[in-house]
């Protein structure tokens, strides 16, 4: 979207939009950034405390993808005005208010407005140090792929709209309000060459952005990718968004082996909410990050594929 | 009996969620979905395929008509060119089949017990509606399994032949199943508790 506006060449503008990096980093002085990100969207569970706990993680995410610790957010609120004497409101904003709390910021405000269909995110602001940056551009050949959470939360999102899946829905919901933050703690001391999180655009299309930017190919293992429970039961059964038909027209850089499964393939692709992180990192120190992500409590964490040389982002997935 | 679905303008998952609903009112017969968008087509014919039903798509004026037929024989993919449907009627007994030797004692004379029965079900009348395998059961549906032969012979007959995907993924089989579909626990449930189950 932001290729049709003209680009900052404000040398203090550390990352803009020409690598669909995860947020904005403004290099204030030789030891901080800070890094500057949006989200919000409409209610994709039916608890509303639940919603808040959502939108704030998957808004905070964008911090840890680029490196970085939250400090500040603001409210971003769509509500209708007829209902805003009800408990709805106030329990999304304690959901926000809870997990901005636990990732260690603070709201600092934020604005509501008048609207038939509701909606909620927060603008998070960040501190990151100006030579720490994640950013999606680092990738190097060689490269291990680390995914620090299972896919499979947009085909539950449409699994519960159904009423079906109940157990794998649960999980999707757990996944969800978890915080990126241990994940990005347990990285902080390995050799990070690039990292994004997994979001709208689905698995496929977020290690795009990364390879692209890099100018490196990819190569994803099938088997090794970590999945909800039922997803793919509930990708089978045709439950799958059609956001996900969007991101597998809109990736051409993408080839198959032909064994792997129609569900596999739809679960590459499926939109992610609060997805989990995605690291680059030389391959010798995978093991030791999926050690210290595990002892961290990040029990889903699997590598799941490489980093090829030269090329412009093509993906192939065995 | 034929049913038509009129899913134009319903977001997923509203027009696999009405699709089924036709699908469960009715043993047998045709449901017809139409539906005005790729992702909708998409989901209708993986839940049709899922469901063990036959599905063809029509391109009309933007439009797709996904025409489903519940009841018909269940796909013999992999059987070989000797299997051919024989047109027997297939009963409501629905055999769930949790481990790949039949009783307890000796897990010798369960193999040639296993054996021994599906040569009966296959020669029985009429046939059973569904033959469903969990657990342990699902070495009898994959490649190396004795009693393949009874297996893609019977689902070449019309019976459904089902494996449960999670087990297969346990077992490490998924790659090796070698007749019938694979299947999740809400299909299962909904086969035991539509027909007569008999578990073994």
């Amino acid at each position: 979207m932001l290729r049709h506006l003209p680009q900052s060449n404000d040398p203090r503008l550390l990352v803009g939009t020409a690598t669909a990096d995860d947020a904005g980093v403004y290099r204030l002085d030789d030891h901080t950034a800070l890094i500057l990100t949006v989200d919000f969207f409409t209610p994709i569970v039916d608890d509303p405390y639940t919603f808040g706990q959502i939108a704030a993680a998957n808004a905070l995410s964008d911090v840890y993808a680029m490196g970085g610790r939250p400090l500040t957010a603001l409210n971003i609120v769509a509500f209708p005005a007829c209902d805003l004497e009800g408990d709805t409101l106030p329990a999304i904003l304690r959901g926000g208010w809870d997990k901005v709390t636990e990732a260690g910021a603070i709201i600092a405000g934020g604005h509501t407005i008048d609207d038939p269909e509701p909606k909620y995110g927060l603008s998070v602001t960040g501190l990151v140090h100006p030579e720490k940056i994640w950013t999606n551009a680092g990738a190097r050949p060689g490269d291990a792929l680390v995914l620090t959470k299972p896919l499979g939360t947009g085909i539950l999102a449409t699994a519960a709209k159904a009423d079906l899946y109940p157990a794998g829905v649960a999980a999707s919901i757990q996944t969800m309000t978890t915080l990126n933050a241990k994940a990005a703690q347990a990285a902080t001391g390995f050799t990070i060459h690039a990292c994004t999180d997994i979001t709208g655009f689905g698995l496929l299309g977020h290690i795009f952005e990364m390879t692209s930017a890099s100018g490196t190919r990819a190569e994803i293992a099938s088997a090794a990718l970590p999945l909800l429970p039922d997803a793919a039961d509930a990708a089978a059964m045709g439950l799958v968004p059609a956001g996900a038909y969007t991101n597998r027209g809109y990736l051409t850089a993408v080839d198959f082996a032909a064994g792997v499964s129609e569900k596999l393939r739809d679960l590459c692709f499926d939109p992610q909410t609060s997805g989990g992180l995605l690291f680059a990192l030389p391959a010798a120190e995978a093991d030791a990050l999926l050690a210290a992500l595990k002892s961290a409590g990040v029990s889903h964490a699997a590598r799941i594929g490489h980093i090829l040389a030269q090329g412009r982002g093509e993906i192939h997935v065995y | 009996m034929s049913t038509d679905i009129d899913a134009r303008g319903l977001a997923c998952p509203q027009p696999v969620i009405a699709t089924k609903k036709a699908l469960d009112a009715i043993a047998d017969g045709v449901v017809t979905t139409i539906v005005d968008n790729a992702a909708a087509k998409e989901n209708v014919v993986k839940f049709a395929a899922a469901s063990g039903c036959g599905v063809s798509v029509e391109e009309q004026g933007g439009h797709y008509r996904i025409r489903i037929t519940k009841g018909a024989p269940v796909a013999a993919d992999k059987s070989g060119p000797g299997d051919r449907p024989d047109g027997r009627p297939t009963g409501d007994t629905v055999y769930l089949i949790t481990k790949d030797t039949l009783g307890h004692g000796s897990d010798d004379l369960g193999a040639i017990l296993t054996k021994s029965f599906f040569y009966t079900v296959r020669e029985s009348q009429p046939l059973p509606k569904a033959i469903l395998f969990i657990n342990g059961g699902v070495r009898l549906s994959v490649a190396g399994s004795p009693v393949l032969d009874h297996l893609r012979a019977l689902a070449a007959a019309g019976v459904t032949v089902l494996s449960c995907g999670t087990c297969l993924d346990f077992f490490g089989l998924k790659d090796e199943l070698a007749v019938g579909g694979v299947t999740n626990m809400y299909t299962i449930l909904d086969h035991l508790t539509a027909g007569k189950a008999i578990t073994l």
